[in-house]
């Protein structure tokens, strides 16, 4: 079994008159954790939105676990096991939170049809998801909404999560929780590739990591070396972890 | 292998938390959101009846128009509700909606046409027989053009609204001309079946059969959809899919194909609206579905874009409205829906309950 479970290779995304992505070339490394990082504007979320089929890529290629997935719709990535929470996140605000959880599980038509002991865990992992089941998923916090998009994400098993900036708006103490979250993830062998613009989120997760710059990934390798060495991360980011 | 496959299970003894079907057995605390009901719009229906009941000089005659706009109201409702999700959930500012409701119409006029010995009878269940026929082959061909509308004229233009404006228009009176080919340019009588004919006394007021029909029929058409919308896994999505589309797509439907079933359903809808309307006014015409259609529209930026719900408040104001000013101001009458219009926007810019934020 091929150890990269995604690879983009050279890949070019426009928007509109917008060039956004010069030749990506991104490999993610299966049951590890790979941060995307890079300044605002450096295309990363572009990035995911491409590897998600929300915009096309104009060339290049991405491949999941082997099969060219560039040209398919978003609804058939989606079912080959790539669960996606935008910087967004995306909730159906005017849905329970029930029910946004049983939009994610496409095989149960109510929410009794739902892995029981997949949702303990997840209850286990976000604890208000439990709590406000029941409610409508617009009136939570942020906080909140940002561990029901993740939870809306796992609450079936899937190959590859991609989540864009989780930490972004949260308190501290939120943040702590979602670390902690991403770690029980991490150690069940989850793989995720994360774009975060939290330093210490990502110290403290990644296994790999990739900066990415005007549109390209300008640094890849292992997240120990690159947090070891502040003048990469001076020139790449322009601050030191 | 998918290394996530094996999470729950390694953790499944050690967990104690509450069975996930179960709702929050504790009482909510200050850190809890509320869960307020939007009830306000809700007593706008009530509220106008009793405004206009010092108005009329009789009870009866206030029981009357109030049945009166209620049916009314129904069948608008009826009309509209397709329209709503069409327009919520698509984005889609279809103005050939009428099409469908003129199609409907006038295919039962073929099929109670056809059954005229049903429609004679004074047997309340035959005539009932030959009035549901018509409402399911009028449903099935209007359904059958959505589908071929959408293909053709609406699924070129998705997100372009000025074009979807004058494709739309430009369908409607394709569609009017070919009904005029096939039922010919004047107007038709739809003569009530036998025992739809005539008042029900209560009391002091006269209560036309047909409009107690109505009613129920609207009725009806609204708990079905709220079942299905709240209820089921596809009314899940479409509600899901009013608010954000694209994320439906993430989750891994294919959300053109919610688009084409809504809008057929829509299309559906509108002739079934079709036949209420055409019995409602007792003749058809081709026109019909364009003199509809701004009633219709006014009746989802009402309701607000998206909510059925809204659109049934927005058509038994719209109902009732109109048959008070009717009576106590014909002139009124002329711009009460605009008025109204206006009056809700004011108070509430996105209407009464939106679901889409166009």
């Amino acid at each position: 079994m091929s150890d990269t479970l995604l690879s983009l290779t050279g890949v070019q995304t426009h928007i509109g008159a917008y060039h956004i992505l010069h030749g990506v070339d991104l490999t993610v490394a299966r049951g590890k954790l790979t941060m995307l990082l890079g300044r605002n504007g450096a295309g990363k979320t572009t990035t995911l939105r491409t590897i998600m089929g929300l915009w096309r890529a104009s060339s290049g290629a991405v491949n999941f676990t082997g099969h060219d997935i560039t040209a398919l719709p978003t609804p058939q990535i989606a079912r080959l096991g790539i669960a996606y929470v935008p910087e967004t996140m995306a909730i159906f605000a005017d849905l329970t939170v029930k029910e946004n959880m049983l939009l994610a599980a496409p095989n149960a038509r109510r929410a009794s049809d739902m892995d029981e002991d997949r949702l303990k865990w997840i209850f286990q992992l976000f604890p208000a998801v439990e709590k406000f089941w029941n409610y409508p998923a617009g009136k939570l916090s942020g906080g909140q909404k940002q561990m029901l998009a993740v939870a809306r994400a796992i609450v079936e098993p899937r190959e590859l999560l991609i989540i864009d900036e989780p930490s972004k708006g949260l308190a501290p103490s939120i943040i702590n929780n979602m670390i902690d979250a991403f770690a029980e993830l991490k150690s069940r062998g989850v793989t995720i590739l994360l774009v975060e613009q939290n330093i210490n989120f990502a110290k403290r997760l990644g296994d790999n990591v990739a900066v990415m710059e005007d549109g390209r990934v300008v640094h890849s390798g292992f997240m120990d070396a690159f947090a070891a060495d502040e003048a990469l991360q001076q020139s790449l980011m322009g601050l030191a972890i | 292998m998918s290394a996530s496959k094996s999470e729950p299970g390694s953790l499944a003894t050690s967990l104690q938390t509450t069975p996930p079907t179960s709702p929050p057995t504790t009482p909510p605390t200050p850190q809890q959101p509320r869960f307020d009901f939007d009830w306000k719009p809700l007593v706008l229906v009530p509220a106008l009846a009793l405004m206009a009941f010092p108005f009329v000089d009789s009870p009866s005659t206030w029981l009357t128009l109030t049945i009166a706009g209620l049916a009314m109201g129904m069948i608008i409702f009826i009309i509209a509700s397709g329209l709503t999700l069409v327009f919520g959930l698509m984005d889609v500012l279809n103005f050939g909606h009428g099409v469908f409701i003129a199609v409907g119409a006038f295919v039962a006029t073929s099929v109670l046409g056809a059954m005229g010995g049903w429609t004679a009878s004074p047997e309340l269940w035959r005539n009932l027989v030959a009035v549901f026929t018509a409402m399911l082959v009028a449903m099935a061909v209007a359904s059958a053009i959505g589908l071929a509308f959408e293909r053709l004229l609406v699924r070129p233009v998705y997100g372009q609204h000025l074009k979807q404006i004058l494709i739309t228009m430009g369908g409607m009176i394709i569609g009017e001309e070919l009904i005029k080919v096939i039922w010919g340019a004047q107007q038709i009588p739809l003569v009530l079946p036998e025992a739809l004919r005539g008042a029900v006394i209560f009391g002091d007021a006269a209560i036309e059969k047909f409009r107690l029909l109505a009613v129920l029929v609207g009725i009806v058409v609204f708990l079905l959809l709220a079942w299905v919308l709240s209820r089921t896994k596809i009314g899940l999505l479409i509600r899901a899919g009013v608010e954000n589309p694209e994320m439906v797509e993430s989750l891994g439907y294919r959300i053109r194909r919610l688009f084409v079933g809504v809008f057929v359903v829509g299309s559906a809808l509108a002739g079934l609206g079709g036949v209420m309307w055409g019995m409602y006014q007792q003749n058809v015409i081709p026109q019909m579905g364009a003199q509809v259609n701004v009633l219709i529209f006014i009746v989802i930026i009402i309701g607000g874009l998206g909510s059925t719900g809204g659109a049934l408040i927005g058509a038994l104001l719209i109902g009732l409205l109109a048959n008070y000013a009717g009576f106590l101001a014909p002139k009124a009458a002329l711009f009460s829906n605009i008025a109204l219009m206006v009056a809700i926007l004011l108070w509430r810019p996105s209407g009464l309950y939106p679901v889409a934020n166009r």
